[in-house]
């Protein structure tokens, strides 16, 4: 349904989105993961043709965004980021002006707005200006003006960012109801979102897509390394050459009288907490901590993602 | 082209709901009347030449206001990135939006016939020249709008796409005047026509007194059709940026 390959967009010298490539499978809602400045927000707007990329190509539905906007257009519906409306109007109005602009017929129209009301539970704000709504309110506007023509492909820029709690809930039931049939990719920064909502998590980073999988396919590469934490004082470099089929070492830092503080990360599933207590008795040094972490996804999340936020802020 | 007409439709109602364009029509009515009224009671004259002698500045202070916010505020609140999402062409929206402030215009124009209708009834009007003088008037403020739209297009700041207007307006009216072309280097006196053709007073007073000549007719045309595509063009050079 779409299908990114080899996507690269700058702005000036910042360079965006990086060689991204992935797509998203008619009836899969994907999590499009990743820190602020990540790339994301660009990587939707070419996708929905706002912008035109600088390498690489997008298609929806077969259709190439640059050759064909405007059908790219018409088979998707699309929420921009912060969900810009026009607050002048009155939600129905609104509604129905998306409609027209869609095609909707006239006699379709007045029916298919109802059913976006009922839908996205806007039945009491119906006929309030969009710029008295609440947070959540001008969120579900979002998401029905998305919706409104039934499309098979929708983008949704970070839906859920700025929502309270039970507004999240009620707007991730609404993306998974409504994702039955259709190919959805939406934005998030937060891991327990893209986790919650989605079928499969691409996580971009720096502009480059860094890991992408299902949540369980992720936290389980994730189990696959733990990590150790080792405070040793003694031969380091022939301890971590003893150890170096087994581990590899993730941050090292001198910490005080000698003692060196040492993360491991482990290469396999096996536990190997003996294995580097007998390499430091081997050695001839001490040990006064040996501690077995099991990372978690968010710990993952950080490690895949640090490279890019530090590209980002320098 | 069915697109066009939507977006021409909310467009005219949020004028409509928005205090700007009644703001305009009543300042706009005022001066008009105002300065008929001085010419009747104070010259004792019976014409509408106070009222089209007029038009020229209020197109130059009043247009922009109405065209400043046409583009500026779609891209200051992000919702162009709503629209651009839907299946329109950009010239589409250009369209819609510039007639919807088109006919705030022109209503305001017609809002002034009683006007007329009184001349008509105290003096004796040619009705021919006023005929020609409301069709300056549109020329001339549909102009003046297409290039109120495209400098809208510019920024994201509407009073900056106002004041940008009506000095972009400003140098086109008086680049044909005599304070202007005196300045002309008498060894290139051929610029003076070139000069004279480009301002906007010029077209619009000859129509106004009832010639109507295709010349002036296709100067506005260009007027109009050119700053109109340039939006066009600049909301596209935004995609490759
Ligand atoms: N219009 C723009 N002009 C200049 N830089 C931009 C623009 N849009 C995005 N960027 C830059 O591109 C990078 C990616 O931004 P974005 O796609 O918005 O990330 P995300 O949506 O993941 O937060 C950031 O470094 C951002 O500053
Ligand atoms: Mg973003």
């Amino acid at each position: 349904m779409i299908e990114i390959e080899h996507l690269s967009r700058r702005f000036g010298a910042t360079v965006a989105v990086d060689d991204v490539s992935f797509e998203v499978k008619p009836g899969e809602i994907v999590g499009f993961l990743g820190p602020n400045g990540a790339g994301k927000t660009t990587t939707m707007r070419v996708t929905a043709g706002l912008i035109y990329p600088h390498a690489g190509t997008v298609r929806v539905n077969g259709l190439d965004v640059l050759e064909d906007p405007v059908s790219v257009r018409r088979q998707m519906g699309y929420l921009p980021e912060d969900t810009p409306l026009y607050d002048d109007m009155p939600v129905i109005d609104f509604l129905r002006f998306i409609g027209s602009i869609r095609g909707i017929r006239r006699a379709d129209l007045s029916r298919k707005v109802s059913e976006m009301v009922e839908v996205c539970s806007l039945g009491n704000m119906a006929y309030k200006d969009i710029g008295e709504l609440s947070r959540g309110y001008r969120q579900r506007v979002g998401l029905a003006q998305a919706l409104i023509h039934d499309p098979p492909v929708l983008i949704l820029d970070e839906p859920t960012s700025g929502l309270d709690p039970t507004q999240i809930v009620e707007i991730r039931r609404l993306v998974r109801d409504i994702g039955r049939q259709k190919a959805i990719l939406f934005s998030t920064h937060i891991l327990d979102e893209a986790q919650k909502t989605s079928d499969r998590i691409v996580v971009i980073s720096g502009g480059r897509i860094v890991a992408e999988g299902s949540a369980d396919t992720l936290a389980r590469q994730v189990h696959g390394r733990d990590i150790y934490q080792v405070e040793f004082s003694g031969d380091l470099p022939a301890l971590k050459d003893k150890l170096a089929h087994l581990l590899e070492v993730a941050t090292e830092k001198e910490a005080e009288g000698g003692w060196a503080h040492i993360s491991f990360a482990s290469k396999t599933n096996d536990d190997v907490s003996a294995d580097i207590f007998d390499a430091a008795v081997a050695v001839g040094g001490r040990l006064r901590r040996l501690e077995k972490q099991a990372a978690t996804l968010e710990e993952v999340f950080l490690e895949l993602t640090r490279g890019g936020e530090e590209e980002a802020q320098a | 082209m069915g697109r066009a007409w939507t977006i021409y439709k909310k467009e005219l109602k949020s004028y409509y709901e928005s205090p700007i364009a009644y703001i305009f029509m009543v300042v706009f009515l005022a001066v008009a009347v105002w300065v008929f009224f001085r010419g009747f009671f104070l010259i004792g004259e019976v014409s509408l030449r106070g009222l089209f002698g007029i038009i020229p500045w209020l197109c130059l202070f009043f247009i922009p206001a109405i065209s400043m916010r046409l583009w500026a505020e779609e891209r200051k609140t992000g919702t162009n990135e709503l629209l651009f999402s839907l299946p329109v062409e950009e010239w589409e929206v250009v369209l819609g939006k510039y007639l919807a402030a088109l006919l705030v215009y022109t209503v305001t124009l017609l809002l002034t016939l009683p006007v007329a209708i009184c001349v008509s009834f105290l003096g004796n009007l040619d009705w021919g020249v006023a005929i020609g003088s409301y069709v300056g008037a549109l020329f001339l403020g549909a102009a003046v709008l297409s290039i109120g739209t495209f400098v809208s297009s510019l920024t994201t700041n509407q009073i900056v796409a106002f004041i940008l207007g009506v000095i972009v307006v400003a140098g086109l009216m008086i680049v044909g005047e005599p304070i202007v072309t005196m300045f002309i280097p008498s060894s290139l006196p051929w610029l003076v026509p070139y000069a004279q053709y480009l301002g906007l007073a010029q077209h619009f007073s000859s129509i106004a007194r009832g010639v109507l000549d295709t010349r002036d007719f296709i100067y506005y045309l260009l007027l109009i059709v050119f700053p109109l595509y340039l939006t066009i063009n600049a909301i596209r050079a935004r995609k490759v940026g």
